[in-house]
């Protein structure tokens, strides 16, 4: 992993994929990096194609401007895969990260990846509804990163996330339970191609 | 002074400034929300039901008002702060030239946002720019520690007596309003001590000095009063150099009118304002690794203006390119270009200046479109004039 990693999220509005990049800024931050978290304003609705994005680096960030080479690309929703336009710019040897129950080698022509470029897909809806009863899929696509990605040891980053869901919601632990428990099923029922 | 114990927080830009404003802990906040700025009054609120500040918060129907609450409230002897972007900033019009012509030292934070029409919520500097002729100094902040770092400053700057001038700080409306990104921050009894108490010496609350505040002055005295207007904003340069310095011992970070990134032996420079000034630096970088020798001045200052310094600053170059977030509509270049090319005027030997208009209405501005600017600039150098003087990066024909 280069010294950058620029992440690009893609979503529907109401994933969550301006908080999951925020959450992962703060994060990583925490554990002493520099950091970006940012989100692409469009006219805004639920259910509007939305994008947000992460730089996150060893040294000070000085880009400010949208993430156009992404080292990952995170899929909230496979029904924005239309194509490989989704995944424009991505690296050489780039991941991307799908929600989907559908098996990640046809995801892999689908998207029209080269050799060096790796899919990895959870069913993130159906572990979201089952552990916050909501398909809101952003943590357990986080869980994917944490699965995948080596942005900081995996052990790590889950205990400042774990911190960061406890905060958020204090006083709802049911929620931050279920988030958590979220991100550690995708880490376990991740598969990848 | 000694330097400061810092914290080292994650927030957004928008945060960042409401975190200056809690801090500062201003007698009055008067603000009406409008995107990209609503954020900053949002938190700031909550600040005020949670008790975390004394300020008294007025929640007025319009920015026109807010203006005009923080004019009512500055008179008064308070220390008073609004913050607005774009068609705000324009309702205040009026209100923006009263409270510098009635030497109201108010802090303003202007989240960047482009004019209407069309209607659009996004970046440029149209709203800022318009206001430039007001008689507010204007700072700008590449990102949310600039930000956060000016407002702190522009308090002591505006309310020193040889000043006593509104400040705006300008940030970049989602760029960094909306974007969390580290910066260090200091603890509130570090900001209270620098920022100190503000006795005004006089205040139409002091029943026992009574004064006129707003007087009609026909042919007999407004024209002395705006001379002194006029005087007060020269005046403020050397106490915004000494103020940043003070700033620079407390924190260690250090500021002046102008950045100048790689200039000492640039051929081609381009001149920028605010968040693409990073974007900039990344790639002067880049074509340095390439041989080329590119150079990057980010200004600070808007107002004053420092038109000496600059000229002397880009005195070495064979091209500068203005970079605009504004179009200026003036049929001669953007506000940026136009002022510069000015001060260069009259000096024994300057650089070809060229002007490149950027970013309307939020357009991203990647690396890609600043390669394009020193193409040009470079292709100017070597053919040694300019192919068009006023260009638009980054639009479609």
């Amino acid at each position: 992993m280069s010294t950058v990693t620029e992440i690009r999220w893609h979503g529907r509005g109401g994933q969550g994929a301006k908080t999951a990049a925020l959450l992962l800024a703060e994060a990583v931050s925490e554990a002493g990096k520099y950091v970006q978290g940012f989100p692409e304003y469009g006219p805004e609705r639920m259910g509007a194609p939305v994008a947000a994005f992460n730089r996150l680096s060893d040294e000070p960030i000085r880009l400010h401007c949208h993430v156009s080479n992404p080292n990952i690309v995170v899929i909230l929703d496979p029904t924005l895969i239309k194509g490989s336009s989704i995944v424009e710019g991505l690296t050489a040897e780039g991941l991307v990260l799908v929600n989907t129950a559908q098996d990640p080698a046809q995801l892999r022509s689908a998207l029209g990846l080269a050799a060096g470029q790796r899919v990895f897909a959870v069913d993130a809806s159906h572990i979201a509804r089952e552990t916050i009863g909501l398909d809101i899929p952003n943590m357990p696509m986080m869980g994917v990163l944490l699965a995948v990605a080596g942005v900081l040891p995996r052990e790590q980053l889950r205990a400042i996330i774990q911190k960061q869901l406890e905060a958020k919601f204090k006083g709802k632990r049911d929620v931050a339970e279920g988030n958590l428990k979220a991100i550690d099923r995708a880490i376990q029922e991740v598969r990848g191609a | 002074m000694s330097r400061a114990q810092q914290n080292r927080v994650a927030i957004t830009g928008n945060e960042a400034v409401a975190l200056a404003m809690k801090q500062v802990e201003p007698d009055v906040v008067a603000a009406y929300p409008i995107t990209p700025q609503t954020d900053i009054v949002q938190y700031f609120s909550s600040f005020v039901a949670d008790g975390e500040v004394q300020t008294e918060f007025v929640t007025v129907e319009s920015e026109h008002s807010a203006m005009s609450a923080c004019v009512g409230a500055a008179a008064a002897g308070a220390r008073a702060m609004t913050a607005t972007s774009a068609n705000g900033l324009a309702l205040m019009w009026e209100v923006l030239y009263i409270a510098a012509g009635l030497r109201l030292p108010i802090v303003m934070p202007v989240v960047n946002r482009a004019l209407s029409a069309p209607i659009n919520i996004h970046c440029d500097h149209s709203d800022s720019m318009g206001a430039r002729d007001s008689g507010w100094i204007q700072l700008y902040s590449e990102d949310a520690q600039e930000a956060y770092d000016n407002i702190l400053q522009a308090v002591r700057i505006g309310e020193h007596p040889d000043v006593l001038l509104p400040v705006m700080v300008c940030l970049d409306g989602f760029i960094i309003s909306h974007s969390l990104e580290n910066l260090k921050v200091l603890d509130k009894e570090q900001v209270t001590a620098f920022v100190g108490d503000y006795r005004p010496d006089a205040r139409l609350l002091d029943a026992k000095r009574p004064i006129t505040v707003g007087a009609l002055e026909l042919q007999d005295f407004y024209f002395e009063h705006k001379r002194q207007e006029a005087e007060a904003m020269v005046r403020s340069a050397p106490i915004i150099e000494a103020v940043a310095d003070e700033y620079a011992r407390l924190t260690g970070r250090k500021y002046s009118f102008f950045e100048a990134y790689r200039m000492d032996d640039a051929e081609v420079a381009v001149m920028v304002l605010n968040s693409a000034a990073g974007t900039a630096r990344a790639v002067v970088d880049q074509l340095r690794r390439r041989g080329v020798r590119a150079g990057l001045l980010k200004l600070r200052v808007f107002r004053p203006f420092p038109g000496a310094a600059l000229a002397e600053a880009l005195a070495g170059l064979s091209v500068v390119g203005i970079m605009d977030r504004a179009e200026g509509l003036s049929a001669a270049g953007g506000p940026l270009f136009v002022e510069v090319r000015s001060a260069l005027l009259g000096r024994p030997r300057h650089p070809l200046v060229l002007n490149h208009i950027y970013g309307l209405g939020g357009r991203d501005v990647g690396p890609d479109q600043i390669e394009q600017v020193f193409a040009d600039l470079l292709r100017a150098a070597e053919a040694g004039e300019a192919r068009q003087q006023v260009t638009h990066i980054g639009v479609r024909d």
